[in-house]
């Protein structure tokens, strides 16, 4: 599915970035790379850009460039946000199964 | 001797507050040669004076406690160094002009050493342009800013474990507290005297690896004949950049050669060069964060950013919000602030006068001189300096607005409506300038990434009502709508963003037809603005106003003041409608008969306030000052509806020179000149309907 499909509140996994040239190149190097957990924020006012968080920072983009972001299927889910990333790592390492939840790293997930 | 040491960094790491620090009011400001992105340059001081001290030990970073000391730079005698602030970029890829130019600059001009500013709270995305810088093979040192909000929330970054890993030297610092700024110049100073080197390190595994190496032993005599630092040439061939296919001239053979690598890396890894090449950045970065990198979650600032939004970008409120707090801004700036401030000044300048003028009488002064000094300069430059302090209120709260971050807030929130003007949500940011000042707005317009949305963005700025035409509303409303005057105001204002959205429609279905460009913008955390950022700023444009007022503004009083005293066979006239001023302004005169004003004086103010907008005031104090006053005077020689077509011409004709000189920077020659002609005829259609309209009214 396509990253502009995700609801506000929605969380999914990145999993490949389609099309080619600036866009795709740009996408790419803000962090929008396989594997990355990416966050539905809100959308605008009016409909449009979408505001994501992913790696631990805010960023907003039209729903026609994120339709170019494909997200893994199964992996899309509603979250509950606190306003705060940290809720999205918890979850995520809880959902990986991942490691005690006192001392999280802010690393690869 | 001189070093350069250049400054680079994501866009919101704190750059500019770095580089204010370190260079303090000693800038220039010029252009990278042949494209119009800023080049600012600085001398380094050698001393500051610290509020907090940092206490840095084995990662971890405890809040200093807060003592006064002031710290000395050691720089060896006769060593000057020059700090040059690159454009804010995320990566080193060729796409856009900033990019490109911070390659070349590292490449051509070789800095003796490079700072590598980063967001500490965001440490992740900052380190993905370290990667690339540091196979630029050029001494640098890493700048970890905002440590203050890291260490506050409880995070903390092992500093002395990621300089290990990265083998970089790193100094925390909080650039708008300037703490740790004197440390991370003296570090830097020294590594760039030592010439040492980054040392190469293998962010990439397998595939990614076995590619990059295949290619650096091809191009090795390429990249040292051509002077372009191998790893970064290899890296940058295999991520397929074409720029750097020309830079090495890849014979066509070894392209065979680095297409075949390149494929079978692609197969191998089941993905296409450019995204396996950022996602092996990002999965290095990943790792050695997360040997040093205590992230328990987000910083106070990214959490109160969140819940500030929740209404600045609300649904039904965000749009509502913004009107208001331009509304509040405006009414703070031109009703509270700045009338009170002005009126002081003008006060001020109304006394000086008064003692000038009757120090003259008593010397016994020649008359001729007499008249030049108080009706000439006097006259003209003390009509536009009181404007001054609510210039400089209006640019106080629009760096307010920028600094703080709302501005990209702003863009978020207005992308869908400007997109339908044929704009991006990113125009916003020139246009609210433009409400200050046409010259840095058309500047702003450098972040549009596209050439039409730029181009369009240039053509309806001017619209939006620089401060500068302020002083003429001022006087005009006073002396024929004083009832009313701010309703006038408001609608001058208002009228002028009508104007710019009719015409970006107009212009966007006939001249500029072409595809949204992409939105792709970070919105950074809500901080306040470092208050010697913004003393700086407000410094530069007072010290702008101040100059434009004794030069340009001096000078065109002076001209217009002999102009009009003076006949074509330089006799001094008893009757200014003698003068040569005269014959010019009746020559064009009748251009306005439409309009509804033909007084000469009028239409040479007109084109004095291409000058300088403001000029318009103090050319009519000139020029009628043989008429005693000059509120009087105009309602004499104009209507009411002839009034109000003289202001909305005013506001909608071409900016004054200064503005035109960069819009000719910015899009060149023909379409500034366009530009010009196409604002030009719109203010006249516009005061012609308005005259005729206002009259059917009265």
């Amino acid at each position: 599915m396509k990253l502009s499909e995700l609801k506000p509140g929605m969380q999914g996994i990145i999993e490949k970035v389609a099309g080619e040239g600036a866009l795709r190149r740009h996408l790419l190097d803000m962090g929008l790379t396989p594997k990355t957990p990416i966050y539905v924020r809100k959308v605008a006012p009016m409909g449009d850009p979408m505001e994501l968080c992913l790696r631990g920072y805010e960023l907003t983009l039209r729903i026609s460039e994120a339709d170019n972001v494909h997200i893994k299927d199964e992996e899309a889910e509603a979250l509950f946000c606190s306003g705060s990333c940290a809720h999205c790592h918890a979850h995520r390492k809880a959902g990986n199964g991942g490691q005690s939840a006192g001392r999280r790293r802010w690393g690869r997930h | 001797m001189k070093i350069t040491i250049a400054l680079i960094g994501n866009q919101n790491a704190g750059k500019t507050t770095l580089f204010n620090q370190l260079t303090g009011s000693r800038q220039h400001v010029g252009n990278f040669p042949g494209v119009t992105v800023e080049k600012k340059s600085g001398i380094i001081k050698n001393f500051y004076i610290h509020g907090f001290q940092v206490h840095a030990r084995e990662g971890q970073a405890v809040l200093g406690e807060e003592i006064h000391t002031e710290k000395l730079i050691e720089i060896p005698h006769g060593l000057e160094v020059e700090l040059v602030d690159l454009p804010g970029i995320y990566s080193l890829s060729p796409y856009t002009p900033e990019e490109r130019v911070t390659r070349d600059f590292l490449i051509h001009e070789k800095p003796d050493a490079v700072i590598n500013i980063l967001d500490a709270t965001n440490i992740e995305r900052n380190l993905y342009l370290s990667l690339q810088l540091m196979e630029m093979q050029i001494p640098m040192v890493m700048a970890l800013n905002m440590m203050d909000e890291v260490r506050k929330s409880g995070n903390s970054i092992d500093i002395e474990r990621l300089s290990k890993d990265l083998h970089i030297d790193i100094v925390p610092i909080v650039a708008n507290k300037a703490e740790g700024v004197s440390e991370l110049a003296q570090r830097t100073i020294t590594e760039a005297l030592s010439k040492h080197k980054p040392q190469k390190i293998d962010f990439c595994a397998g595939p990614v690896h076995k590619a990059i190496h295949a290619v650096v032993h091809l191009i090795e005599q390429q990249s040292s004949s051509h002077e372009i630092p191998l790893r970064f040439a290899a890296t940058k061939l295999v991520e397929g950049d074409a720029l750097m296919e020309d830079a090495l001239s890849v014979t066509p053979n070894q392209k065979e050669i680095i297409a075949h690598i390149v494929s079978e890396m692609e197969v191998e890894l089941d993905t296409d060069r450019e995204a396996a090449l950022a996602d092996m950045r990002y999965e290095y970065i990943s790792q050695v964060c997360s040997a040093s990198v205590i992230r328990h979650g987000d910083t106070k600032e990214q959490i109160r950013s969140v819940k500030i939004d929740s209404v600045l970008t609300h649904k039904y409120f965000a749009i509502p919000i913004f009107i208001g707090i331009m509304s509040f801004i405006f009414w703070l700036t031109f009703g509270i602030i700045g009338s009170t401030l002005s009126g002081l000044f003008e006060q001020f300048i109304e006394f000086i006068t008064g003692i000038v003028d009757s120090g003259l009488s008593a010397y016994g002064m020649s008359p001729v001189v007499h008249s030049l000094i108080i009706d000439g300069a006097f006259a003209g430059v003390g009509s536009v300096l009181p404007f001054m302090p609510t210039i400089l209120v209006l640019f106080f709260f629009l760096s307010l607005l920028e600094d703080s971050g709302y501005m990209a807030r702003v863009a978020f929130v207005m992308d869908s409506l400007l997109r339908k003007m044929g704009l991006s949500g990113k125009s916003i940011v020139p246009m609210l300038i433009g409400f200050g000042c046409s010259v840095p707005a058309i500047m702003a317009t450098r972040t549009l990434s596209s050439r039409r949305d730029k181009l369009l963005t240039i053509f309806i700025t001017p619209f939006m009502s620089c401060s500068a035409k302020l002083p003429v509303y001022a006087l005009f409303t006073q002396v024929f709508f004083p009832r009313y005057a701010p309703l006038v105001m408001i609608g001058l204002y208002v009228g002028g963003m009508v104007i710019a959205i009719l015409s970006a429609l107009l212009l966007k279905s006939t001249v500029f037809k072409g595809k949204p460009v992409p939105f792709v913008m970070e919105l950074p955390a809500y901080r306040l603005p470092a208050l010697k950022s913004m003393a700086l700023h407000i410094w530069e444009k007072a010290r702008d106003f101040l100059q434009k007022a004794f030069t340009v503004i001096f000078v065109a009083t002076i001209g217009i003041w002999f102009f009009q005293n003076f006949d074509t066979r330089l006799n001094l006239v008893a009757d200014a409608s003698d003068s040569i001023l005269s014959i010019i302004g009746s020559a064009i005169a009748p251009v306005f008969r439409p309009l509804g004003f033909t007084d000469w004086r009028l239409s040479t103010a007109l084109i004095t306030g291409l000058t300088a907008k403001e000029a318009v005031v103090s050319t009519l104090a000139v020029l009628f000052a043989g008429e005693g006053n000059l509120e009087l005077a105009l309602s004499t020689v104009l209507t009411a509806p002839a009034a109000l077509s003289f202001l909305v011409f005013i506001l909608l004709y071409m900016p004054c020179f200064a503005a035109l000189a960069v819009t000719k920077r910015e899009i060149g020659t023909r379409h500034a000149i366009a530009a010009a002609l196409f604002q030009t005829i719109t203010a006249w259609l516009a005061g012609v309907l308005v005259y005729f309209t206002a009259n059917l009214i009265a």
